[in-house]
């Protein structure tokens, strides 16, 4: 997975709370069995109306998605996530997410930039008024601006994930560095419980 | 130092490493697998070239895009196929234990773990879908996890996890006669909101949920995740040990009584703190139905549909207006007077041999209304098995439902058992987002025994009310 520093480009802004992930990516698509070929089932039941945000010009090109709180909720699908990356999305930004869809997004290298209420209504009230405007989210620095509003807005990220993003870090190779500790772990587990089959 | 919470206790001791400045990597003792949230991890997991490092600790089905008819046939839709046949592979490649479509032990992953003694009080148990909370009413720590974890889990058998905070629902009073867990889960998270148990892990407490059987403790830990906590537990107790005995996978002899001890002392301790904490009167509950598209958004069946001029803030405003839009529903109609086109009883929510009998109780010598469609799909095949040998099958097959075989199916109609665009059921499943059962489709969550009584009637109806 390749690491990402800072993504530069359009927002959409999807003013709504608790968007849950059978919008996101609808059950139908959950069949495909890798991780691309997403991008048609992305918001697909809503895409149908001409006035939802991804049938405004330029949408296609957009990188970040501006949200409502409770982003993402529901199922625990990466599916929605690849969707996301699929249509082109690189962030999503909202004043909260889910926690499995939070954790999908690290691991898939899709940035979930939380946000303060006030600097969501902040973001949302630019992109209003200019649509089009460059949108900056930058991992390290934890900011998501639009400078040709001069707005910079912090993020919340915790610093692992936000190493994890930056360094595109291949997280099995993290854990397996503590292989010595599972070893012991597994000494230690009393002999009653379950076991699924006899090895 | 105060009192230590049951979550606390499982936490700590499964935690294999704390390293400085990162989440702590939690063992997981059991992993369950399905097909639909696998197959991109076992790709992953190939082209890395890793192995499986617990298959003993891992056990796979199938549930969630399977057929619920005709399930000695080949199955019809193609890309459900592929993704059985990559489910079989995979196990057999990797040395996993598979319930397959056609065995008596298939069946929703999240009815099977506890129904084979596998999901034991004081467990961590992960799966590739958010109803894992389910397990938590055995007192384990049970959570869902997203594809990349799935792999992770395969490959290490441990999760990187940041601690969440705890929660407690303290429930007081009692569930009045005609209620259900379904009716508490839905009067729980109607408090909660969508949101407001994100980041927390929830402990359900209080005499109303000491009152519940294992099944409505499972009900009510499975929808934790429609309040957005991460999961939900119960505190064992001898209801707990009461179903574990004589299970398969279920301890025996002096590790029965070791493992007792152990359980037993994993309750909250008294003087523990919780970081948040909220309280629901079960005595004021009664049947619940959602009316719109999220599962916070119910009301009393004897309520009418809400005005959504009368929420807290605009965000929730706006929300209450796109639902009933949704939903084709007006402010002001009364819940009993919404005619119904399907009636859904099954999925990890109320699949289980507790809610089947509920809902034949109901409908046992009546008939279904002649507008409606009604399916009942037991949540495995041992759930199956022993409802027909109570003949509980009879008595819904007699009323005109169709009696199905075990799987997801119409709680997300992944597996074409669909509402058409347009269509109204009364679902026992667990979410009523848009198009959840089929592009179109409108949900309204309610117990198994009003689904039943919504059957007979064609509107919403309490089992009084026939």
């Amino acid at each position: 997975m390749a690491g990402v520093q800072q993504i530069s480009g359009r927002a959409v802004a999807l003013n709504r709370r608790d968007v849950d992930t059978d919008q996101i990516i609808p059950a139908a698509w959950l069949k495909l069995v890798g991780r691309t070929g997403f991008a048609d089932g992305l918001f697909s039941a809503w895409r149908s109306d001409p006035s939802f945000v991804l049938n405004q010009p330029g949408a296609n090109q957009a990188k970040i998605l501006v949200s409502g709180a409770n982003f993402g909720c529901g199922s625990s699908r990466e599916h929605a996530v690849w969707a996301l990356q699929d249509y082109g999305f690189r962030a999503v930004v909202a004043p909260s997410f889910a926690d499995i869809f939070r954790n999908n997004c690290v691991n898939s290298g899709v940035v979930p930039a939380r946000v303060s209420e006030e600097a969501s209504g902040r973001l949302f009230a630019t992109l209003a008024a200019d649509p089009q405007a460059e949108t900056v989210v930058d991992v390290a620095a934890r900011t998501v601006a639009i400078p040709s509003a001069g707005l910079s807005e912090l993020f919340e990220l915790d610093g692992f994930a936000q190493w994890q993003l930056l360094e595109g870090l291949d997280d099995i190779a993290l854990s397996l560095r503590h292989g010595t500790s599972i070893e012991e772990y597994e000494a230690d587990r009393p002999n009653w419980l379950p076991k699924v089959k006899t090895l | 130092m105060t009192g230590q919470r049951l979550f606390d206790k499982v936490w700590d001791r499964h935690v294999v490493a704390s390293p400085e400045g990162e989440p702590v990597l939690l063992y997981i003792d059991l992993h369950l697998v399905h097909e639909v949230t696998s197959p991109q991890a076992f790709e992953g997991l190939d082209l890395a070239r890793r192995e499986v490092r617990r298959p003993d600790l891992t056990l796979a089905t199938m549930d969630h895009d399977v057929p619920t008819i005709g399930i000695d046939k080949p199955i019809e839709d193609p890309m459900a196929a592929e993704q059985i046949a990559r489910l079989r592979d995979n196990c057999a490649k990797h040395n996993i234990t598979l319930h397959a479509l056609g065995s008596v032990e298939q069946g929703i992953v999240h009815v099977i773990g506890p129904q084979l003694g596998l999901t034991q009080p004081g467990m961590t148990v992960v799966c590739g879908d958010s109803h894992t909370s389910t397990h938590g009413a055995f007192g384990a720590l049970a959570f869902g996890i997203g594809t990349s974890e799935v792999e992770h889990v395969l490959a290490t058998q441990t999760l990187r996890q940041a601690k969440p905070a705890a929660m407690a629902v303290n429930v007081t009073g009692e569930l009045p006669s005609g209620c259900t867990a379904k009716d508490l889960a839905l009067g729980i998270i109607r408090t909660l909101g969508t949101g407001g148990g994100v980041g927390s892990v929830i402990e359900y407490r209080g005499p109303a949920i000491r009152a519940l059987s294992m099944e409505g403790r499972m009900t009510v830990c499975n929808m934790s995740i429609e309040g957005g906590a991460r999961a939900g537990m119960i505190s064992p107790d001898d209801t707990t040990f009461a179903f574990l005995e004589g299970r398969k996978y279920s301890p025996t002899g002096a590790d029965w009584e070791g493992a007792l001890d152990l359980w037993r002392s994993l309750a909250t301790d008294p003087d523990a703190k919780f970081d948040h904490e909220i309280t629901v009167d079960a005595a004021a509950l009664r049947p619940a139905v959602t009316w719109g598209t999220n599962p916070a958004q119910s009301v009393s069946i004897d309520d009418v549909v809400p005005d959504p001029a009368g929420f807290a803030t605009p965000a929730l405003q706006q929300l209450a207006e796109r639902a009933l839009t949704y939903m084709d529903l007006k402010p002001g109609i009364a819940i009993r007077d919404i005619a119904v086109d399907t009636v859904f009883i099954g999925s990890c929510t109320n699949g289980r041999l507790e809610d089947l009998r509920q809902a034949a109780d109901v409908v046992r010598g009546r008939k279904v209304h002649p507008r409606v469609r009604a399916l009942v799909v037991p949540g495995s095949g041992r759930v199956k098995e022993a409802a027909e040998a109570e003949g509980l099958d009879k008595h819904f097959i007699d009323a005109g439902f169709e009696w199905r075989s075990a799987g997801c199916s119409m709680c997300l109609g992944m597996n074409g058992d669909i509402l058409a665009p347009g269509e109204r059921s009364a679902s026992t499943s667990n979410r009523n987002f848009e198009g959840r059962q089929g592009p179109g489709g409108r949900t309204h969550l309610v117990s198994p025994a009003v689904a039943a009584a919504t059957a007979v009637a064609g509107h919403f109806s309490a089992p009084g009310d026939l």
